[in-house]
């Protein structure tokens, strides 16, 4: 069995305010998570606003430094305190990919956006030109996009949907073992958010790569994830089988998440 | 009864003027929460503007008006052109982000009175206010805070007490709850549903979340590409829509506990640039003939209320009703 993804003791603590009335935040409080599998796995990681969710994709994607603990991905050590036996950026580049909340943001306004795809295809996988533009073809074609509608254009000339379908090509160029995906469906219509996340599904079994889905949507992470962790105030409450935890859930926060969701099914009472 | 008649209006750009609301023809009965779905770009946020009276530029109204059922002080008919009048008193919006409808640099208690009479005596106003806000779950110590030191949903909060300070008889709620996480969105939206039935005025209310339609409101408006495709009650909507995009709208939402597999719509929207013929959602649909792409289908009552706008909504009915 191959470690997809460990957490061990991370923590995180933020300082908010200046001396003397500094107030620390422990946004990720003695994190451990232990995902072992052979196959590739989903993992949604789900909790409101605050629970510390994105700091733990920020850490994974060593954007934020953790005060202690490390993360390990494939059997290796990817996050560490102080970064000690941190691997190179192109050695991390090619393990773990990021796709943001929004597209729009995540590229520039003033580039192409397949200049994107050529230095991750040319920069992390080391590929000859030739090389990069089939395996950018590839990539695109498996998000149900084509290379030459994508070419020499900018972002604004994109609907979020398709922008935010040429990221997550972009994230597979180097066949990571997990991308972080954080928010990815939040920004895109109610009406087209289900084709990206059918999309996360056949990635998984094409490319195999696991996914660390994270969102507050418990409707979409109960349709696509295996595993499903819920963080509230920087700890993990529960975690299991996605089907297993929102069947049943255990703990009193997962139940109140569960209970708040708008469904279709059946009303709130009151 | 609030009456939409003939509602079109355009935003005018460097490109020409475009029809964000293309005829949309209703009659809202007094007393109800109605929802508006549909996707983004589709006019539900023009449209509430419109309702609100809110025309300047770049959006103007070249057709149509809305006529509110109440009448001012003076005994005038309130239409949209002197709606303004009654902002705040009779007609009140909820914007979508707290975050940027507060002034940042004056405290909240100043914005509470900002829009008073200057007759009236402030600290007595202020006292009901902390009372108000009370009432709606807020330490009425938090008008005296800085928007900046409150938490989202409590912003949200202070903007729906605002909206609702005053009972107006028409409050718009404009995506209220979208940037809130789901455990607060269900204390706002189960707010405005108490204070609905309390005052029994009408709430407007604009979401893409199928989901919150259903838990909240009485009636329901779908858009698609700047018209009214159906309008009904929520309850017949969820169960026996007529419009296949409702139908497609309805089942893109995946729920816990269920296992189909669930696609979303493929294709977007028609730009409203272009001359658009028959209906717009021809592209999409997939029951669409060569009738749905030449010629545009009328916006026609099919039940009692409930009315929709498709060339196959009387198939779709009878295949509704068959599978019941």
């Amino acid at each position: 069995m191959k470690t997809i993804l460990k957490t061990e003791r991370l923590n995180k603590v933020y300082q908010l305010g200046n001396f003397p009335r500094n107030v620390k935040v422990n946004a990720l409080n003695d994190v451990n998570l232990s995902i072992e599998s052979d196959e590739p796995v989903i993992i949604s990681v789900v909790g409101e606003s605050g629970s510390g969710k994105t700091t733990l994709a920020k850490v994974i994607l060593r954007l934020v430094e953790p005060t202690s603990g490390q993360v390990m991905i494939q059997d290796r050590v990817i996050v560490s305190e102080k970064g000690r036996m941190k691997p190179t950026k192109t050695e991390f580049l090619s393990t773990v990919q990021p796709i943001f909340q929004n597209p729009f943001e995540a590229f520039s306004r003033y580039r192409t956006v397949d200049s994107y795809l050529y230095e991750t295809a040319t920069r992390v996988k080391q590929l000859g030109k030739v090389e990069a533009i089939t395996t950018i073809e590839e990539a695109l074609a498996s998000v149900g996009l084509e290379y030459k509608d994508v070419k020499g254009k900018y972002p604004n000339q994109f609907s979020g949907g398709e922008l935010q379908r040429v990221s997550i090509a972009r994230a597979l160029i180097p066949r990571p073992g997990i991308i972080v995906a954080d928010e990815p469906v939040s920004m895109i219509d109610a009406s087209r958010r289900m084709i990206i996340i059918n999309q996360f599904l056949s990635l998984k079994q094409e490319y195999r790569t696991s996914i660390l889905y994270i969102t507050h949507d418990l409707a979409t992470a109960y349709y696509i994830s295996d595993y499903i962790a819920v963080m509230n105030r920087g700890s993990i409450v529960e975690f299991g089988k996605a089907r297993q935890v929102l069947a049943d859930p255990q703990h009193s926060y997962t139940k109140l998440l569960l209970d708040s969701i708008p469904t279709t099914k059946k009303k709130w009472e009151r | 009864m609030i009456r939409l008649n003939n509602i079109v209006a355009s935003y005018t750009t460097q490109r020409g003027t475009v029809n964000a609301v293309d005829g949309v023809n209703l009659e809202i009965p007094d007393g109800i929460i109605l929802g508006i779905a549909g996707e983004s770009g589709c006019g539900k946020s023009t449209l509430m503007k419109v309702i609100y009276g809110d025309v300047s530029s770049p959006l103007s109204l070249p057709s149509g008006s809305v006529e509110y059922g109440i009448r001012d002080e003076y005994g005038d008919e309130v239409t949209s052109k002197n709606i303004q009048k009654q902002w705040f008193r009779r007609i009140s919006y909820i914007p979508q982000s707290s975050m940027s409808s507060l002034n940042p640099v004056v405290r909240i208690r100043q914005q509470f009175v900002d829009f008073l009479d200057p007759k009236q005596n402030k600290a007595q106003v202020l006292d009901k206010v902390r009372s108000y806000v009370q009432q709606l779950g807020l330490p009425p110590e938090s008008i005296d805070s800085y928007p900046h030191q409150l938490s989202g949903g409590m912003r949200q909060r202070i903007m729906v007490a605002m909206a609702t300070f005053f009972q107006p008889d028409v409050i718009l709620a404009d995506e209220p709850t979208t940037a809130l996480d789901v455990v607060v969105q269900k204390s706002i939206l189960l707010l405005l549903m108490d204070l609905q039935e309390k005052m029994k005025n009408t709430i407007i209310f604009v979401s893409h979340d199928m989901g919150v339609h259903y838990q909240i409101t009485h009636k329901m408006l779908i858009m698609y590409a700047a018209k009214a495709v159906e309008y009904g009650d929520s309850e017949t909507i969820f169960t026996q829509p007529l419009h296949p995009y409702t139908r497609m709208l309805i089942n893109s939402l995946p729920t816990i506990g269920d296992e189909h597999t669930r696609e979303g719509i493929s294709g977007r929207p028609p730009s409203l640039w272009e001359n658009l013929q028959g209906c717009r959602f021809a592209a999409r649909c997939p029951l669409a003939t060569e009738l749905c792409r030449s010629q545009e289908p009328a916006f026609t009552e099919y039940r009692p209320g409930h009315f929709a706008a498709c060339h196959y909504a009387e198939k779709q009915q009878e295949a509704s009703e068959g599978a019941l």
